[in-house]
């Protein structure tokens, strides 16, 4: 299985950055999540980005959809704290097997409050 | 991140301006890096300018030990391109399919009543004899390149001027006895047999496509195939 980490489909992501600026536009309080590294058979590649609102409203993803809840979860911790946080999910992780990499992934997420 | 990262990164997206965002994961400094120039809090580190643009031109976002810390580059380069001679019945379904998976479409056609307005709404349309106007849009490694006039006069000085250029990919439509008559002109034309091997055809992949629709799909599909290939291969040396 090979990293893919290639960036070709960031300008998918154009309306997450839109998303998330527009929120803070509104005043709202806003995280990014991005995804920084994978391995095995992860669904989203490197640099897939979802934002976060403090209303809990989302936009795009970091994976399929497994671990996106607990993703929102740590987001709005960092929002409240200010602090970026590196979070991974993976088989071998047991909250990230209660949460569940269905796919058998594991991947490492970036979680930063836009300020 | 600062909102005004954010704002910068979204600018430049819509200028189609590449730039790389270099993350100190532990810490949070962030720092815009572009071709020329660098700002930010890293903007006089040397060592990552030049990793960020080396990731820029390799469109890979990866984490990097830089000098003991953790950087993660993020790469944001514009749009990758699909170029389209022929605005024919297959082009009006893969132009949309391509651009909804991300790629800036232009469809190259000198025939005004082919390349309407109405046929492609929401597509690029250029005009110009197809050599001209694919050197105009100067075709370059994230380029995909499309010919599908099945005309020899207009399929071909496109695919010459993409032969010369770095294209990704090369995709020509037409049955196998159509590319063996093409393979024969090119090499008249001086090119060589590796440079003729370049050329996807007949075009697509091979999933029993009938329809404009499908046959585009299977084009699609292809050009997918071939970026992702590539990048693999390039990890891995």
């Amino acid at each position: 299985m090979v990293d893919r980490n290639v960036a070709s489909g960031l300008s998918q992501d154009d309306d997450v950055m839109n998303q998330a600026a527009a929120w803070c536009k509104a005043g709202k309080n806003v995280a990014l999540a991005t995804v920084i590294s994978t391995w095995g058979s992860s669904p989203r590649p490197v640099g897939s980005h979802l934002a976060v609102d403090q209303d809990g409203k989302i936009v795009g993803s970091v994976s399929g959809g497994c671990i996106e809840g607990a993703v929102v979860t740590e987001a709005m911790e960092v929002m409240k704290t200010g602090n970026p946080k590196v979070l991974e999910y993976g088989v071998t992780n047991e909250l990230a097997w209660e949460v569940g990499l269905a796919c058998g992934g594991s991947i490492h997420v970036y979680v930063e409050k836009i300020e | 991140m600062k909102q005004h990262t954010l704002s910068q990164l979204i600018k430049d997206q819509n200028e189609k301006k590449a730039v790389a965002l270099a993350t100190d994961i532990d810490i949070g400094l962030q720092t815009l890096v572009y071709d020329n120039t660098a700002i930010g809090p890293d903007e006089n580190n040397e060592e990552i300018q030049q990793i960020a643009r080396q990731a820029m031109r390799d469109d890979r976002c990866k984490i990097y030990e830089i000098g003991g810390r953790r950087i993660f580059i993020e790469v944001f380069n514009p749009s990758l391109r699909m170029l389209i001679v022929g605005a024919v019945h297959i082009a009006q379904p893969l132009s949309r399919m391509a651009s909804v998976a991300g790629y800036d479409v232009t469809v190259i056609d000198p025939r005004a009543s082919f390349a309407t307005d109405e046929r492609f709404p929401g597509i690029t349309l250029n005009g110009e004899w197809p050599d001209d106007g694919m050197r105009d849009l100067d075709p370059d490694r994230r380029t995909a390149i499309v010919t599908l006039t099945h005309d020899p006069k207009l399929d071909d000085p496109g695919i010459e001027v993409a032969l010369k250029s770095d294209a990704f990919y090369i995709g020509a439509l037409g049955s196998r006895k159509t590319h063996a008559a093409r393979v024969e002109r090119l090499t008249a034309a001086g090119f060589s047999e590796t440079e003729i091997a370049r050329i996807h055809a007949p075009v697509g992949l091979s999933i029993g496509s009938v329809s404009p629709a499908e046959i585009a799909v299977s084009i699609l599909a292809q050009v997918t195939d071939v970026l992702h290939r590539k990048a693999d291969t390039e990890a891995i040396v």
